[in-house]
């Protein structure tokens, strides 16, 4: 392995039904597709090594998820980064690849900036719920896990709640009805609080109970800027930075979409 | 006007079923036309999970050559779970094509391929989903013409009621001349309606449409004729047989799922064919005969395959590959070929002979050694000459030994149970074979690090093959016989616990013989155990043998037949078959003189190295023998 490519890309439409397992074979493919000369593990079962961080759940849409690809030759990574989008199918798109040059990916992913969009629900009642979230030190809730029940505290790890108003118009019907949007930054604790144990919170708060299922999309993550409040990206650290001012991952965001 | 897709619909509905990416679609290589660009619309279906029918080679190809058509498009559709089900229900969605979420009721054809009978209760649950009426007698203009094929098809009898018409053989051409016979009455503004359409096809001789043809009965059950009843449709429709498979490159892209499936590699088929003769198997008797595609068609088909998917694994497919005459240089080349590229080659073979062990080592070069696999399918010598499986005691002992020497840790044996004629003697046999196969591997390799497992499975009677007139053997006694076997096994202290055992249990296959040797009384059955909540019928989670008992009883009350009439009972030379009139090209007296070979072990050798025998195919089906060796070598890459 002569270079590590640290690829970001989203996760979009109706292919955030994906789970990892399938996006991880999808990539496999679309590198042996693209020709990338990954580079493969020793052993009698050789893996293509490409290591996935905190990848988002089967169901949500991202903006920001992150690879990582040990190649056998240089490559540019410009390069990588077209063949790789065009070989992917659409809804897996590649947004950035960056050539690793220091520390590693995963300890950068601190937080997370999620959008829930909630097809139907009042904004003002939504607007209340977070409200009594925030205001409470801790907000214990359950999920149900692998190993079974387990209660944690969803409060702590989040950072940032706001709500917006949206049009949003329920699937199939053609008349709009009123979207609350919710935007939240979380930060990456163990165990792990996601947008759906913030809603549940937000239901044993104040009983507030969205009608439709929420679309929660990641926005960003990287580590915590303290001036923003939301994660920067994650990749500045290894690009050159002679090129310009490293933007924030918020930004580019908006860019993208 | 163009139709809406049903995505929105069906979006908020996916959080809440399992595997939601099976129904999303998007597949690398799949297309979505435009709706009003095409006269005529086919919506092809896999009858089961979404997993497994992704990967059918049948409906892929179908696909591809239908959406080359200009002025055609074909989308796909695959059984959903009940868990969407019940939602689709709740919400009133209706089925839909995975491609663009198209309704199924909107195109002009559904068609659907059966591998096996297991599907046919998904036909009924998508036929109402789809809201498309249940019998064919009920459907009106707006509904599709609902056209089957699948080795299953060449007794479509059970599902006479719900199809519209049902095809034999290969689809490649005939899906084709179905479109534009389909195209022509559309154009001339569909003429004489849904009948005309159907007529136009039956007349063709090459469609089968059961409600042009009327079955009477004896008194006791029996069928006495079954008739056209319209004045120029044929008394027996033909099967269709792909000449040249040269011609016929397909897939060339094949489709790339996101979600995980059972087969996860580029598949080509090497031949199509199989005239070894086994007794038991179906497969080889209604796809002869043998046509071998060429080496280079082959090692370009593959080259192509790869590049346009992604696969890391390529299936040389046929019913027994190890038979291509050109076998050792395929394996070798594309052994070379993907050399360091970290791909990998299978080959289902399950010959029993030390040829199969060198073609396995030349395709494990590049990947895995899993295990090998033989399939001797008969325990004992005798019960092996009855099916036609010619190999000697001696022969696998000696293949299996050198499998071991050379470095092959694990066997796999498949043996069948219920055979015609077998005894509890020829089941123990199994027993003696694998001890012996474990003492001789551990003598030549001087280990004891070597295993061998005996998978076993229920025999089932099959039309169009020299036991179409056997009884089935009863599961009371497959089960008995497979519980003996693990006994045996399991009992030996020396060898028992190199030995792994695997087996089916007796009551599917019961059904399944039910619905492979039904006529058209079988369809009250199947469709009261879909009302009573049959899905997914190959599941053995979802199957159960005890409602489709119960729902036979009932549905054949008024019938002077039953379950045991149709499944273990023995048909005597002269009564009328439910597929008689469906002709496979097998001369019905060959077939015969076959089975009475078999009950006094007589064997027939392959005429593709041996005259002919006289099966009837060739003449009958106006097709021939075609297998090389053309003496031509794997090309090499195109690019590179
Ligand atoms: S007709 Fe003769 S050559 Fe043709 S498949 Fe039958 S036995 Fe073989």
């Amino acid at each position: 392995m002569v270079q590590r490519l640290r690829v970001r890309y989203a996760k979009r439409g109706r292919l955030r039904f994906a789970s990892h397992r399938d996006i991880s074979r999808a990539v496999e493919r679309a590198v042996r597709r693209a020709g990338i000369p990954v580079a493969y593990s020793a052993g009698f079962t050789p893996h293509p090594k490409i290591s996935y961080a905190g990848a988002a759940p089967t169901g949500v849409a991202s903006e920001a998820e992150y690879l990582e690809i040990g190649v056998t030759r240089r490559c540019d990574p410009k390069r990588v980064r077209d063949d790789l989008d065009a070989s992917l199918p659409t809804g897996l798109d590649v947004l950035d690849v960056v050539e690793a040059r220091v520390g590693n990916l995963a300890d950068r992913l601190e937080a997370s900036e999620w959008e829930v969009r909630l097809p139907g629900a009042d904004p003002a009642a939504a607007r209340e719920a977070a409200e009594r979230f925030l205001a409470a030190d801790r907000v214990e809730v359950e999920r149900l896990t692998k190993k079974g029940p387990r209660r944690f505290d969803a409060r702590g790890a989040v950072q940032t709640l706001t709500v917006a108003e949206g049009t949003g118009e329920i699937a199939g019907q053609e008349v709009a009805r009123p979207c609350a949007i919710l935007r939240m930054v979380v930060r990456h604790l163990v165990p792990a609080v996601r947008p759906d144990d913030v809603l549940t919170g937000l239901r044993l708060v104040a009983g507030f109970a969205p009608p439709s299922p929420p679309e929660v999309t990641r926005l960003a993550q990287g580590p915590l800027d303290a001036v923003t409040g939301g994660p920067a990206d994650p990749l500045d650290p290894d690009r050159d930075h002679r090129g310009g001012e490293p933007g924030t991952a918020g930004q580019r965001v908006g860019g993208d979409l | 006007m163009p139709v809406e897709s049903l995505f929105p619909r069906l979006e908020p509905l996916l959080p809440h079923v399992q595997k939601p990416i099976q129904y999303v679609g998007g597949e690398l290589n799949s297309t979505v036309k435009d709706w009003d660009e095409a006269s005529v619309r086919w919506v092809l279906m896999y009858p089961d999970a979404y997993e497994v029918g992704l990967p059918n080679q049948g409906v892929q190809i179908l696909y591809e050559i239908l959406n080359e058509l200009p002025g055609t498009l074909a989308e796909r559709t695959y059984a959903v779970w009940p868990d969407l089900e019940a939602l689709m229900r709740e919400h009133g969605v209706p089925q839909f094509t995975v491609d663009a979420h198209r309704p199924v009721r909107a195109f002009d054809v559904l068609g659907v391929s059966f591998a096996t009978e297991l599907g046919y209760t998904n036909l009924l649950t998508a036929l109402d989903l789809a809201g498309i009426p249940l019998d064919s007698a009920d459907r009106g203009e707006d509904d599709p013409f609902v056209i089957a094929g699948g080795h299953a098809m060449f007794n479509p009898e059970p599902i006479a009621d719900f199809i519209d018409a049902a095809v034999l053989g290969d689809g490649e051409q005939i899906a084709i001349a179905i479109t534009e016979v389909i195209r022509e009455w559309k154009q001339e503004g569909r003429p004489g309606g849904r009948d005309e359409l159907l007529l136009r096809l039956a007349e063709s001789g090459g469609v089968y449409v059961p409600r042009f043809y009327d079955v009477e009965y004896h008194p006791d059950g029996r069928i006495k004729r079954v008739a056209p009843n319209r004045p120029r449709v044929p008394w027996r429709v033909h099967k269709h047989t792909v000449m040249n498979l040269d011609e016929w490159p397909y897939p060339k892209k094949p489709l790339v799922p996101l979600a995980e499936t059972v087969h996860e590699r580029y598949s080509v088929e090497i031949f199509r064919g199989c005239t070894r003769g086994c007794r038991f198997c179906q497969a080889g008797m209604i796809t002869r005969p043998v046509r071998e595609r060429s080496i280079d068609t082959i090692g370009r088909m593959v080259e192509i395959g790869l590049k346009e998917s992604g696969f890391n694994e390529v299936g040389l497919l046929s019913l027994s590959s190890a038979d291509h005459s050109e076998i050792a240089d395929i394996a070798k080349g594309l052994a070379d070929r993907y050399e360091g590229t970290n791909t990998s080659l299978s080959l289902p073979s399950t010959r029993v002979d030390a040829f199969n062990i060198t073609l396995a080592n030349e395709f494990s070069r590049n990947g895995r050694r899993s295990g090998l696999t033989f399939a001797p399918e008969g325990g004992s010598e005798r019960m092996r000459k009855v099916i036609n499986k010619m190999v000697t005691e001696e022969d696998l002992i000696r293949t299996v030994t050198t499998a071991y020497s050379q470095g092959w840790r694990q066997v796999k044996l498949y043996f069948m149970c219920g055979l015609p004629t077998e005894t509890d003697e020829d089941v123990l046999c199994i027993a003696d074979l694998a001890k012996k196969v474990i003492k001789a591997g551990r003598e030549a390799t001087g280990s004891r690090d070597i295993r061998c497992t005996v998978s076993i499975g229920a025999f089932v009677p099959k039309p169009h093959t020299p036991f179409q007139w056997a009884a089935q053997c009863d599961h009371e006694t497959v089960d008995r016989r497979l519980r003996m076997l693990r006994d045996a096994l399991r009992s030996d202290k020396e060898y028992g616990r190199a030995i792994g055992y695997r087996y089916h249990d007796g009551k599917p296959s019961i059904i399944e013989g039910l619905l492979s040797r039904g006529d058209r009384r079988v369809g009250k059955v199947i469709r009261a155990v879909w009302e009573a909540g049959g899905r997914f019928d190959g599941w053995s989670e979802h199957f159960s043998f005890d409602r489709w008992a119960e729902c036979a009883a009932k549905a054949l009350a008024d019938e002077p037949v039953d379950l045991d009439w149709y499944t273990t009972r023995e048909r005597d030379q002269h009564e009328v078959l439910p597929w008689d009139h469906l002709d496979a090209g097998l001369d019905r007296e060959w077939l015969w003189r076959d089975w009475q070979d078999a009950l006094s072990g007589g064997e027939v050798e392959d005429c593709r190295w041996t005259p002919c025998y006289d099966c009837g195919v060739c003449p009958t089906m106006g097709t021939e023998i075609q297998i090389g060796p053309s003496g031509r070598k794997l090309l090499p890459l195109i690019v590179k």
